[in-house]
């Protein structure tokens, strides 16, 4: 019987079928912590995922390769996603004509400061130069942030974490400093978040207010194309 | 992670279920291999599917409308967002020394620079928005 169990078990370690599955049963599961938990950013969904996934192959000795042979019609899905994107960024866009001009300027101050900040406070510390790529694109939504750093030179999966740490970060934080620096204006708070904290700022922003969101999901989509631009010719004058 | 939960007012008796189409589909499809070839001819640093972000943004700005299918197609699309970067995410375990070796360098980074990008980009923007007498409406004010 245990022989059985474990030739089923060879046969199906290296079928593409069991690395989709335990995919998608390991996301569930973090949106299953998410929710019993109210919403509560530091029980974020994909990083509960990703820790019971890495926790799974180390266990049974699978290396990641096989794992992605599975996962990767998920992970193809990226792409048309990634342009998918621009559908809210105009409805948004649609919202804030007027205000568009300020907006902008202020997430591409925003983007500067999150790269130049990010990458500045590493390097004073130490960090190695994939390390310091790889962090670059911490405040853009992952999609976009893992393209940003196979473009320059970083390793996308270590961006991936990167990013919803930041966004976990910024979600936990972000009203808090809004609050000290007394900005009560929803729209800026709205922007500060979608801009430092992509995604998870904008889940954050939408419990309080539908403000909030609009903005912050706009800032989140701009921000993505700002930093795409922007950080390669600024890792040129760094690096 | 990114849907949009806010749609646009339903319009109303003209009762038709909306679904992803296979033709937008297509066209995120066309895009983003638009993007990529571009992206591939030219050289450049942008991704092929930002780039392909990019054009269809510009392509929807010169259209000046959204379609209903293209929306529905979009948010369907987008709706598990967060789920397509587990793989990806999951390749962390290749990256664990980096992690392990300079975790202190990492979290104060993220720290610092998230709670500065934070603080700078709202002054920056109420700084803007005062100078430019574009007051926010009452239901844009957070009361304590």
């Amino acid at each position: 019987m245990t022989e059985g169990f474990y030739e089923i078990w060879v046969y199906l370690s290296t079928q593409p079928l069991l690395g989709l599955t335990v995919t998608l049963v390991a996301y569930q599961a973090g949106m299953w912590i998410y929710t019993k938990g109210g919403l509560n950013p530091l029980l974020n969904p994909v990083l509960i995922a990703v820790v019971i996934l890495v926790g799974l192959l180390m266990l049974s000795g699978t290396d990641y390769q096989t794992y992605f042979d599975g996962a990767k019609f998920v992970h193809f899905m990226l792409g048309p996603a990634t342009v998918a994107l621009a559908v809210p960024l105009y409805a948004q866009f649609q919202k804030v004509r007027r205000t568009f001009p300020v907006i902008l300027v202020s997430i591409l101050v925003g983007s500067a400061t999150a790269t130049m900040s990010a990458v500045g406070v590493a390097w004073a510390l130490g960090a190695s130069r994939e390390t310091l790529l790889s962090l670059a694109p911490k405040s853009v939504t992952a999609p976009i942030a893992m393209g940003i750093a196979d473009a320059v030179g970083g390793v996308p999966s270590l961006t991936a974490v990167l990013v919803i740490l930041t966004g976990i970060i910024g979600a936990v934080l972000g009203p808090g400093v809004l609050d000290l620096i007394r900005i009560k204006d929803w729209r800026a708070r709205g922007i500060a978040g979608g801009t430092a904290a992509h995604g998870i700022g904008t889940a954050r922003a939408l419990q309080v207010s539908e403000v909030a969101g609009a903005f912050s999901s706009l800032a989140m989509g701009l921000n993505g194309l700002a930093t795409a631009i922007l950080l390669p010719i600024i890792l040129g004058w760094l690096f | 992670m990114g849907g949009g939960t806010n749609g646009n007012i339903t319009r109303a008796p003209k009762r038709q279920i909306l679904r992803m189409t296979l033709g937008f589909i297509t066209v995120l499809l066309v895009y983003q291999l638009i993007g990529e070839a571009v992206s591939t001819a030219f050289d450049l640093p942008l991704p092929g599917p930002v780039l392909g972000m990019a054009l269809l943004f510009v392509s929807l700005v010169l259209k000046g409308s959204l379609p209903d299918g293209m929306k529905v197609t979009a948010q369907g699309i987008l709706s598990h967002l967060s789920l397509l970067f587990v793989p990806a995410g999951v390749g962390v375990m290749m990256h664990l020394h980096l992690i392990k070796d300079e975790w202190q360098a990492i979290s104060v980074a993220l720290i610092v620079s998230t709670v500065l990008t934070i603080a700078v980009t709202g002054a920056v923007m109420v700084g803007l928005t005062r100078l430019t007498g574009d007051r926010p409406g009452p239901e844009e004010v957070k009361h304590d």
